[in-house]
């Protein structure tokens, strides 16, 4: 081995520590990288095989009674590959055990083999024998939710009629990844059941022999979408047709295409943050380091070493280093990166995880660190070998320093004189301070990134269910009724307080946007239900117009004071006029909201009720829930609190892995700065530092001088740490506004002091390190050597 | 200036002092059994060439570096044994150091880099007084990257002095200065032995400034090999080498 490569390796070992802590900081950018991004691959490459192993439709529709023949006429329109009509019933559960109210939606399947489309993932069991009519296969979420195995038997009651099922099957299908009740705002897999029943069966419980009311199809390769969705509305009208909507527009597609979109930013984001970080402290850390190797790059070249090998000789240092980071990065990354996706792949109940790690990504992730780190030593060794070696070996002429601003305007009495290096250190090279700062404030914000969802979905579940939405129970009649109908529900023991409402299905259109949602009737000064202002206080509802939930109004263009057409989707279809009155705030869903008697008067209706908000008492519930279902026109019963619980319980463990990512990832930040601040600042200051032991300083005093400044900086850093963590929250949320949710930017004050404690203990455990070092400054080579 | 060294307190009495560093597999003897005494108020050249064990000798008598065997007391107190608290505090509070290299505070004054010192000894004098004595009462405001190596090195010499340290300890304080800078720096030692009565010791290869000593103490391969008394002191103006 050359000479040189010798020393390359001896060094290496001789700062082991600042090796492993620029290393730890390459890992964390390397790892977030190729983890975040492989995830978001994985899933998105998994989410096509499956849609595509299971033929998930492409255009859906629904509609309330067309007879079967009429799918005939579906297939004649042009553009159609396949075609798939089914019944879908929803229908009360009674599952043995279970007293709380269940909703389920049943789906027809072919009698005979195997469905033409939205096929099903067989987990456990069987699928059901032909024309067999008790028979019944349940989605895996809520057979899990209930500990359901396949011999078990549950109870369906539709149309008033109560039938008993057998479970010969779980399974999974590519039309629920998501699974959520109508008008609910999360998965509550112990509440709502997607489950499939035999052709035959399901139609003559629901009485639909004969005929379907839904549709789903494919398009050849070259159907044209709007064409399709036109001819098959104007088909299925005459049938009450609610509209076809393409895939994009399905709920559980839509759902899961927003989370990959928000996953796909916080893949760019976080990468870019920490890849960023890490390509930043390792350009200055080189930078430094190799400022301190002046001496010896003079005595190389000195020896006739010329200025390329030099600069080689560094870089393969440096090379050495990023290659153990970027190593272990990928290695680490991959593991995370199989996890998440794990997480992610249990999260959304996908059949199977197809890991994808695309060499792009550990490509691009090696050549930006590399860059970063070569781009900072080839830039500190042209400075160090411009020098000529005599010059360079020659003792450093003292560093110019001066009065700091705090002394000349008249401070500096207060100051002695160690303190007074401290300041004059940090103003002598402010760029040098202010990158540490930066470094150490990039490592805090991170944290508080970690953090945020957990407080924004706090925040988020508290305006919704205690501010907005603070009924216990909602429910549903079969049909629309006359308000007469919340007598019954209003004399029932343990019922407080009742409060009807109207829901209507409609398409929004103002100029040429248009979207699909509900709008709902509520009574103006209901306590149940308020719809919030944007200071979150309630708005009192005028007698006429339509209020919006604010992103909604953003999504159709629209403010107060425009018309709003409105395409009701239901019965006779009316298209209607009415004024935007007012935006909401709401953070869950969009949603349009006028006052209960205003739109019966749009609808020309009587007084129309579609269900009711209950308050009730929460000790006799239990019981109640088995009255509701003996009330034949409710059609189902949703326990609201439940649903934010099972919520709850779905999102913990994400939030927990990425709290835990990127609190590790901040700290390991944290100490990269911290240490390597702090070990060059040693070793650019050891000489200076022993003088001072000579001369009688105590190790504590020594240890002022030096760990002070780290102090400082860190406690400077913190604060422009909150900054920077608002900010990339700010951004964050920016990112995180769908019709599904909208993020808010909370911040809670435990978020705060956790990524301040955690940038704390960094810096202390560095500062440890450093004190021990300091401890052995060798005393008597100060007096002989020069630098 | 005729009084016999024996009637004067003594200050460092060392016996049979020996160091041996283990440089890797080899043993150093950097000193081999070092009998000596250094009495108050004298300035003592010591000289030799380097690798004779003088620096070593400077290093333990400062509290930086300990004896392998052999006592070595300063004013009655033993430092072979002290602590390396007890010696800090030594240092901190009686000896005072100057360097070849002067190494100053780059980010104090001249005034700062005194005050550094005086703020944590015991009965300093005021930073402005050791400046005046070693003749930079006019630079007091001056950062060492404004000043040349004599000026620093004479601020070195302030910063040791201003604690009045009962012994100044110097390792070649003109070996990176040329001789004229020199001769300067060292009537500044002379003025201070002179007016503080500070016991002095100076290290030096360069034969040529032993004349300014009291007595010059020779070294060769870690020991003694020669003591003699100057019977006339040359005022350090009149060096030469």
């Amino acid at each position: 081995m050359r000479a040189l490569d010798i020393k390359v390796w001896r060094e290496l070992w001789a700062m082991r520590g600042q090796a492993l802590a620029i290393a730890a900081v390459i890992v964390s950018g390397v790892t977030t990288m190729v983890m975040f991004l492989s995830t978001y691959d994985s899933l998105l490459h998994t989410r096509e095989t499956y849609y595509r192993d299971y033929r998930f439709g492409e255009v859906f529709a629904s509609l309330k009674r067309a007879p079967d023949q009429l799918i005939h006429r579906i297939k004649e329109i042009s553009g159609i590959e396949r075609v798939k009509t089914r019944v879908v019933a929803a229908a009360n559960i009674d599952i043995p055990g279970f007293n709380e109210p269940v909703i389920g939606r049943l789906i027809s399947l072919p009698d005979e083999g195997e469905a033409l489309l939205n096929q099903l993932y067989l987990r456990r069991g069987r699928f059901i024998e032909p024309y067999q009519d008790d028979e019944v296969m349940v989605s895996e979420t809520f057979a899990d939710a209930h500990g359901m195995q396949p011999g078990d038997s549950l109870y369906v009651i539709i149309k008033g009629k109560r039938k008993a099922l057998t479970i010969v099957g779980i399974v999974l299908s590519p039309e629920y990844v998501y699974q959520i009740a109508p008008g609910a705002f999360f998965p509550d897999y112990k509440h709502y059941g997607v489950m499939w029943m035999g052709g035959t069966a399901l139609a003559s419980a629901y009485e639909m022999e004969g005929a379907f009311n839904d549709v789903s199809l494919t398009l050849t390769p070259d159907g044209s979408l709007g064409t399709v969705l036109d001819a098959l509305d104007d088909l299925l009208a005459p049938y009450g047709g609610f509209g076809a909507y393409p895939r994009e527009d399905q709920f559980s597609h839509r759902f899961l295409s927003v989370e990959m979109r928000q996953l796909r930013t916080m893949a760019t984001v976080f990468p870019l943050i920490f890849v960023g970080v890490a390509a930043f402290l390792l350009n200055v850390v080189l930078h430094r380091l190799i400022n301190t190797q002046r001496d010896q790059i003079a005595i190389l070249k000195a020896f006739g070493y010329s200025n390329t090998a030099v600069g080689l000789h560094y870089v393969k240092l440096v090379v050495l280093i990023v290659f153990l980071g970027v190593l272990l990065g990928v290695v680490l990354g991959v593991y995370w990166g199989r996890e998440l996706s794990l997480i992610y792949m249990d999260f959304y109940r996908f059949p199977y995880l197809h890991y994808l790690l695309r060499p792009v990504v550990v490509i691009t992730a090696s050549a930006v660190t590399l860059l970063a780190a070569i781009s900072g030593t080839l830039l500190a060794v042209r400075q160090a070998v411009a020098m000529s070696p005599a010059e360079a070996m020659r003792p450093e002429s003292p560093t110019i320093y001066r009065a700091t601003f705090l002394e000349r305007i008249g401070l500096q009495r207060f100051f002695t004189q160690p303190t007074k290096m401290i300041l004059r250190h940090i103003e002598r090279r402010p760029l040098k301070s202010l990158f540490s700062v930066i470094g150490i404030a990039l490592a805090g914000g991170i944290m508080m990134v970690g953090n945020f969802q957990e407080d924004a979905i706090n925040y988020m579940v508290d305006v919704q269910f205690s501010q907005s939405k603070r009924d216990d129970l909602s429910v549903r009649f079969i049909d629309p009724t006359s308000r007469r109908a919340l007598h019954e529900l209003q004399v029932m023991e343990g019922v407080r307080h009742v409060e009807p409402y109207r829901t209507v299905p409609v398409r929004m259109r103002f100029e040429h946007r248009t979207y699909r949602t509900g709008l709902e009737g509520i009574e103006p000064d209901g306590e149940l239900v308020r719809v919030l202002d944007s200071r979150l206080q309630p708005i009192f509802l005028p007698a006429e117009g339509v209020v919006l939930t604010d992103y909604l109004a953003t999504l159709l263009g629209v403010m107060p004071g425009d018309m709003l057409t409105l395409e009701v989707l239901e019965e006779h279809r009316p298209v209607l006029q009415v004024p935007v009155v007012a935006l909401s705030k709401q953070y869950l869903g969009v949603w349009g909201y006028m006052r209960l008697d205003a739109l019966n008067r749009l609808m020309r209706e009587g007084e129309t009720i579609s269900g009711a908000y209950l308050a009730v008492d929460s000790n006799i519930r239990q019981q109640l829930y088995g009255e509701l279902k003996e009330i034949p026109r409710v059609a189902n019963t949703v326990v609201t609190k439940s649903a934010v619980q099972s919520f709850y319980d779905t999102m913990a463990e994400t939030v927990l892995f990425f709290s835990f990512i990127a609190n590790m990832l901040g700290a390991t930040i944290a100490v990269g700065v911290v240490y390597n601040t702090a070990r060059i600042a040693l070793s650019e200051r050891g000489r200076e530092l022993a003088s001072l032991r000579v001369l009688g300083f105590t190790h504590g005093e020594v240890g002022y001088i030096l760990l002070g400044e780290l102090a400082l900086l860190t406690l400077v850093a913190i604060p422009l740490g909150f900054l920077v963590g608002e900010g990339l929250c700010a951004f964050l949320a920016s990112q995180f506004k769908t019709e599904l949710y909208r993020v808010p930017l909370v911040l809670e004050r435990d978020t705060y002091a956790n990524a301040a404690m955690v940038v704390l203990l960094s810096a202390g455990a560095s500062g440890a390190v450093i004190w021990r070092k300091l401890g052995r400054l060798d005393l008597v080579g100060v007096l002989k050597t020069r630098e | 200036m005729n009084r016999t060294t024996d009637e004067r307190k003594v200050v460092f009495h060392a016996s049979g002092v020996t160091k041996v560093y283990q440089m890797g597999e080899v043993k150093v003897h950097a000193l081999r059994g070092i009998d000596l005494d250094l009495y108050s108020g004298e300035l003592v050249v010591l000289l030799g060439p380097s690798g004779s064990g003088k620096s070593t000798l400077l290093n333990i008598l400062g509290g930086l570096d300990t004896a392998t065997s052999g006592q070595v007391s300063y004013l009655g107190r033993e430092l072979t044994r002290a602590s390396e608290k007890e010696l800090t505090e030594y240092r901190r509070y009686h000896v005072g150091f100057v360097f070849q290299f002067y190494n100053l505070i780059p980010s104090l004054t001249a005034r700062e880099n005194v005050a550094a010192v005086t703020e944590i000894a015991r009965q300093p004098m005021a930073p402005e007084e050791a400046l005046q004595l070693v003749g930079l009462g006019q630079r007091l405001d001056h950062f060492p990257s404004q000043l040349s190596g004599g000026e620093q090195q004479r601020i070195a010499i302030a910063r040791a002095i201003a604690k009045n340290p009962a012994v100044l300890l110097c390792d070649e304080p003109t070996g990176a200065l040329d001789s004229t800078t020199g001769i300067v720096v060292l009537e500044a030692l002379e003025r201070v032995n002179r007016e503080l009565a500070t016991t002095t010791v100076l290290i030096t290869h360069n034969a040529g400034i032993a004349a300014m000593a009291d007595r010059v103490i020779h070294l060769a391969d870690g020991a003694i090999a020669e003591i003699y008394i100057n019977a006339v002191k040359q005022p350090a103006r009149e060096l030469s080498w």
